[in-house]
């Protein structure tokens, strides 16, 4: 109920009371909301609906462990899909997102059955994940190649290497790794989380706090805005174009660490075609796919969307797994449209 | 320019130089290098000799056929594709829409009274492709219509079309028995297989269209700049729509030829990926990402390029899923090569002074792709 309240709060102006009641009425009709939050609320009010017509829906789906089991089941999504906004705000985009995933669960599974220590697998793979990112950024600024071209072939690169490494699912035995899987924070007698929902939390917090507040960040949407422009304020254009790659393969790997908590095991055929579903997070987060323009907060809301229409889908029970698909296209479809006007609108 | 006296000295030198220019030289060398090791190792490993072609039962038959057989479904989307990249676009939904194409096909003759019948077989083919070219025209729509980034545009598609597929064949697999639908992908046509008379065809018919008519013209000025073109006098918008319901035409026609050599529809695996194979052929076969210049030989040497390196990989012994190693380097080379900023640091001493080069060379990212 409080998310209700927080979004309808911007449609009743609060300040001075106005004069007399025809004012008033002139004032809440005439209100819009700035422009650039459009997409966001728009996101929030997909929820919202999808939220209120399950709760109508099916008597179990006010439980609280089923929004809580969303937040568990898209733990990976969110992380991946944070890294991913970073990129799509320059104006760019990360297709290698799944295969990094695949080539760190693999990895991870491969080192820890030779014997390796849990910190040094963890600090490997993430090397390996951030060096990736750098290397593909590096390459995407430096020789003006698309990003869309650069990171198909990372996509190759990474699920290659997965291969090579193994082509098939190895398991994870190994007291770290079983003690994040299974360690929950409760809540109360029915409602706990897992540990990687709190990495989720943190790392989606501290990518706020850098979007909004740190030069990396402002840079970031300076560089989607214009690049051009953002060159010519001296901007340190080249460093943050890499480094927004960087972290993307960070957080890719990242995710790919959270997966092995989720599923312990190291399987080449992992997260094949998530970089779809973080894509589409990013859009329907009300992120313009041109860049420059969007926020964090409506990417977590979009993995949220995604996540609220697969329990819908679930707990229907008939409605089978391929209208997922479907929905998330119109989906995709309906706010790329809206995204136009608001593009169309502005100028 | 030169006197004919040092042209006439120059001109096996210089004969050489204009060939190692060419566009298709390199993919050539590759291929040709990629078919020899092929040879050598299957003589290493007593296989059928590589080179050799048989005729049985009407057909030709031998491991040169089979590339090209298995490489006709590729070669289909790529040439769509192809058509699209020119007008500065590109196409993420291809792979999809083989599935649907696939699936309507198979949905439609599975439930004809007598499945060997060769007019209801007919009738299904015109739907599903009629479907497919329906798809290609909605990517068309979004594009020229209302203006979305092409690879937005067609991702809307790559989501939800293989949903579709899934839904048309109820999430299962249907499995026909059909004698004329199998000969689609499976039969041989004066002793050629029929897929790749198919491609052929289609490859030809794209040809002819686009080199003896003013429409490749009109796509290469369409990509490289759509408002200058509209200007001109070019309806930039139809143009788009046209090679987008290509592709998706093209797609279909490969979707016919994947379910049909299957035996049946698969809406989750049919042409899972194909969409990067075919825009890895078409940047092998020197088609700017960028539009505005496109060359549908340069395509045919990327798609038999990518066959036999498939085939090569899997004669080699090597599991085969690590020829996506391979395709990384290849792509990652190929897009080098045509960059220009890249050929600038290449060579340092030939700088354009318009163009000064960022402070840091990157010869480190570059090791760092190869390793």
């Amino acid at each position: 109920m409080t998310l209700i309240d927080a979004t309808v709060a911007p449609d009743t102006p609060s300040g001075p009371t106005p004069r007399n009641g025809a004012d008033l009425w002139r004032r809440v009709l005439g209100y819009r909301p700035p422009q650039r939050y459009i997409p966001v609320l728009a996101t929030a009010v997909v929820l919202i609906t999808l939220y209120i017509f399950g709760r109508a829906n099916y008597a179990r789906f006010g439980r609280p462990q089923v929004v809580l089991n969303i937040l568990i089941d898209n733990s990976f999504l969110f992380v991946v899909a944070a890294g991913m906004t970073f990129v799509i705000l320059t104006g760019g985009i990360d297709l290698s997102v799944g295969s990094v995933i695949a080539l760190t669960t693999v990895l991870s599974a491969t080192l820890i059955q030779a014997g390796w220590p849990a910190y040094a697998v963890l600090m490997i793979v993430l090397a390996i994940g951030t060096t990736l990112g750098l290397g593909m950024g590096s390459i995407i600024h430096y020789f003006n190649i698309q990003p869309f071209i650069v990171t198909l072939a990372g996509l190759f690169l990474a699920r290659g290497l997965t291969y090579s490494i193994s082509t098939e699912a190895i398991p994870i035995r190994d007291p770290f790794w079983t003690f994040m899987s299974s360690e929950r924070i409760r809540f109360g007698p029915r409602a706990s989380i897992t540990l990687s929902v709190v990495i989720a939390a943190v790392v989606i917090l501290i990518g706020i706090l850098v979007l909004a507040y740190t030069r990396l960040g402002r840079t970031t949407y300076a560089i989607g805005g214009n690049e051009q422009s953002a060159m010519l304020m001296g901007l340190p254009v080249a460093r943050t174009k890499v480094a927004v790659y960087g972290i993307s393969g960070f957080c890719a790997a990242l995710a790919g660490v959270m997966f092995t908590f989720y599923l312990p095991s190291g399987d080449p055929l992992h997260a094949v075609g998530l970089e779809l579903d973080a894509i589409a997070a990013v859009v329907i987060g009300g992120t313009l796919l041109t860049g420059g323009s969007g926020y964090l907060v409506g990417t977590v809301l979009g993995v949220l969307t995604l996540g609220l229409i697969k329990t819908i889908l679930n707990f229907q029970g008939n409605l089978t797994s391929w209208w997922l698909r479907i929905v998330v296209g119109l989906l995709l479809f309906a706010f790329i449209l809206l995204q136009r006007l608001v593009v169309a609108r502005r100028r | 320019m030169t006197s004919p006296d040092s042209q006439v000295a120059s001109s096996p030198t210089q004969r050489l130089r204009d060939l190692t220019r060419h566009r298709l030289f390199w993919p050539i060398v590759v291929l040709i290098a990629l078919l020899i090791t092929s040879a050598i190792v299957s003589e290493v490993r007593n296989f059928q000799p590589f080179f050799s072609i048989t005729v049985r039962e009407g057909g030709l038959y031998g491991p040169l056929i089979n590339i090209l057989r298995y490489g006709s479904v590729l070669m289909l989307v790529a040439v769509g594709m192809t058509l699209v990249i020119a007008t500065s676009g590109i196409d993420l939904s291809v792979g999809a829409v083989v599935a649907v194409s696939g699936a309507m096909a198979c949905l439609w003759i599975s439930r004809l009274d007598n499945e060997n019948s060769l007019g209801g077989v007919l009738v299904a083919v015109v739907v599903a492709l009629g479907l497919a070219a329906l798809l290609g025209a909605w990517n068309g729509f979004l594009v020229a219509g209302i203006g979305i980034q092409p690879i937005i545009a067609t991702l809307i598609l790559l989501v939800a079309g293989r949903g579709l597929a899934q839904l048309i064949t109820s999430g299962q697999i249907i499995t026909v028995n059909s004698g004329p639908y199998e000969r689609i992908g499976g039969g041989f046509l004066f002793t050629f297989p029929v897929p790749v008379l198919l491609a052929a065809a289609v490859t030809a018919f794209a040809m002819l269209l686009t080199r003896r008519t003013a429409l490749g013209m009109m796509i290469e000025a369409v990509g490289g700049n759509a408002e200058a073109s509209r200007l001109a006098g070019i309806g930039a918008r139809r143009i788009k729509l046209l090679v987008y319901t290509f592709s998706g035409f093209c797609a279909g026609v490969a979707g016919l030829i994947y379910a049909s050599s299957f035996k049946g529809a698969d809406g989750n695996n049919a042409g899972l990926f194909i969409e990067l194979d075919a825009i890895l052929a078409v940047v092998i076969g020197g088609t700017s990402l960028a539009g505005g210049r496109f060359s549908l030989s340069g395509t045919v040497v990327g798609v038999l390029m990518i066959q036999s390196l498939t085939t090569s990989i899997y004669a080699m012994g090597v599991p085969p899923e690590t020829s996506m190693l391979f395709k990384a380097l290849v792509v990652t080379a190929v897009c080098l090569i045509q960059s220009p900023a890249f050929r600038a640091k290449v060579t340092l001493g030939r700088r354009r002074p318009g163009a000064p080069p960022p402070p840091t060379p990157a010869p480190a990212e570059k090791a760092e792709v190869a390793a």
